[in-house]
């Protein structure tokens, strides 16, 4: 392996990181799309060349760029035939379409759901918070979105469309937006089989599909929410990520709103995995690359007061797959720390030591290259950051 | 040949650093100039209005001749003065957040 590239999407832009395997010295590109809000940046496991991004504005809307060369240079994909470039000599490009299936064939027109005050609204295109591109095909790739969806395009990011089978599971009107709005936020694709999909929606819960995305099912059994009327409900559940280790793929790792949780039949059934930790209200949740019952949370005071407890930033580290927790402290800091740190915000990579990454919502990057037992800020002062995704380099 | 400023962001994307200069065919309105853009310009199709509707997007307005044509229906004929390429039609973002 010879290096490690790590992509960061900001509320005002992406940054791309790179070091060699040491993990000690970095350089920094960007920001890439200065301005502009960089929900998600990832990598194709097969061509790592291969980048997608989800750019977007409040102004402006949805942009899905695409980079065939490491991040280096970006295009809009779709650009027309015969068409190579705008009349000042630049690439042309095209902006990508969302657009919910409403089609008799699929029989799922477009359906409500719940809105904050309990009264039903129509499902509304806001932006794309997760891209996960196929671990097979390169022009394969996965969008989930807010209003929560989940759309496939097979043309490199050009055109897509939603596997509608999703919202139109039934309970639909049941889901309703969490406080950062009804976002699908995890889509994971089982590599030991192409027909099954994990994703979760904030606030709907985990759902499943083995037919590769035609129908789903809840897979909330055992997830137990005090907010909502009925605390064991099959869906309203506000999970806020879930995470795989790719050699055992029905064992699921969930940080819900509060508890963090876990499964070992892919989801039929959750059991609470909180044990000693200080609170289990947060957001992140990731798996050791190459041990699998290694996970990684960062505990946040509460859904009221999103910051660390007590000003200090602490990784918990659990080596028993969950309710035994470790502190891991060395290189964060220990008091005044009032940041978050958002879902899809930590990643892994695949060294012999495995390396591990979070950003916050102050701008700081860390790496710990030894598995969290110290951490070092790559970068300090990026705009908050929303998402960190690692490619471990060939 | 008319004459349109873009939002800075906007800009960016269609990789233009001034104005734009757009060849309209027929009756100069907002819905046959953003026609024109959005063919020579692919890259702008859903930043100004909605894919699907057409619709402006809520935090963009359009101006000309110091005048707001947001409201206007999309195939009322704009100014001569915009037609004839004196004056440019201004795209404008909403003062909104920081």
């Amino acid at each position: 392996m010879s290096g490690v590239r790590v992509l960061v999407g900001t509320r005002k832009g992406a940054f791309v990181l790179t070091s060699d395997g040491k993990r000690e010295r970095w350089d920094v590109s960007g920001p890439h799309f200065a301005g502009w809000e960089m929900y998600h940046v990832k990598g194709s496991p097969i061509d790592p060349n291969r980048l997608y991004a989800s750019q977007c504005s409040g102004w402006f809307g949805q942009i899905i760029q695409r980079s065939d060369d490491g991040g280096k240079t970006w295009t809009q994909p779709g650009t027309p035939p015969g068409e190579r470039t705008t009349p000042e000599g630049m690439p042309k490009g095209e902006s990508n379409k969302f657009v919910y299936d409403t089609s008799a064939q699929t029989g799922k027109p477009l359906t409500t759901h719940q809105w904050y005050d309990g009264t039903q609204h129509p499902w509304e295109f806001k932006r794309v918070w997760h891209i996960e591109p196929s671990p097979t095909d390169p022009d394969t790739v996965y969008a989930g979105v807010e209003d929560a969806g989940l759309f496939r395009s097979t043309d490199g990011g050009q055109n897509w469309q939603e596997l509608a089978g999703l919202r139109g599971h039934g309970t639909g009107p049941k889901w309703q937006p969490g406080a950062g709005g009804m976002c699908l936020h995890t889509v994971i694709l089982d590599p030991s089989n192409p027909s099954r999909i994990y994703i979760a929606i904030s606030a709907a819960g985990a759902f499943r599909t083995d037919d590769a995305g035609k129908t789903w099912r809840p897979i909330n059994k055992g997830l137990h929410s005090q907010y909502i009327p009925d605390p064991n409900a099959e869906v309203g559940h506000c999970v806020h990520h879930v995470a795989m280790h790719r050699s055992r793929p029905n064992v699921l790792f969930m940080q819900k709103h509060w508890d963090v949780m876990r499964s070992d039949n892919a989801g039929d059934s959750w059991q609470e995995v909180s044990g000693n930790l200080p609170t289990d209200f947060g957001f992140v949740i990731d798996v050791h690359a190459h041990e699998p019952e290694t996970i990684y949370v960062v505990p946040i005071k509460s859904d009221g007061e999103h910051f660390p407890l007590d000003g200090k930033l602490r990784v918990y580290r659990s080596r028993t797959g969950g309710n035994e927790w470790e502190a891991l402290t060395k290189g964060l800091p220990q008091n005044d720390c009032y940041v978050n740190v958002l879902r899809d915000a930590m990643a892994v990579d695949s060294f012999d030591k495995c390396g591990v990454y979070f950003g916050t919502t102050g701008g700081q990057v860390y790496a710990s290259a030894n598995a969290g037992d110290s951490w070092t800020p790559i970068v300090r002062d990026l705009p908050a950051v929303l998402s960190v995704e690692v490619q471990t380099l060939p | 040949m008319i004459r349109v400023i873009l939002p800075g962001h906007l800009r960016a994307l269609a990789r233009v650093s001034a104005e734009v200069q757009l060849d309209v065919k027929g009756p100069v309105t907002q819905r046959s100039v953003l026609d024109a853009l959005e063919a020579q310009y692919p890259m702008l199709r859903g930043t100004i209005r909605d894919h699907v509707t057409q619709e402006r997007r809520p935090f963009l307005r359009f101006f000309a001749c110091e005048e707001d044509y947001s409201l206007e229906p999309p195939d009322t004929p704009l100014p001569d003065a915009i037609a004839s390429g004196k004056e440019p039609l201004l795209i404008i973002g909403a003062i909104a957040g920081g």
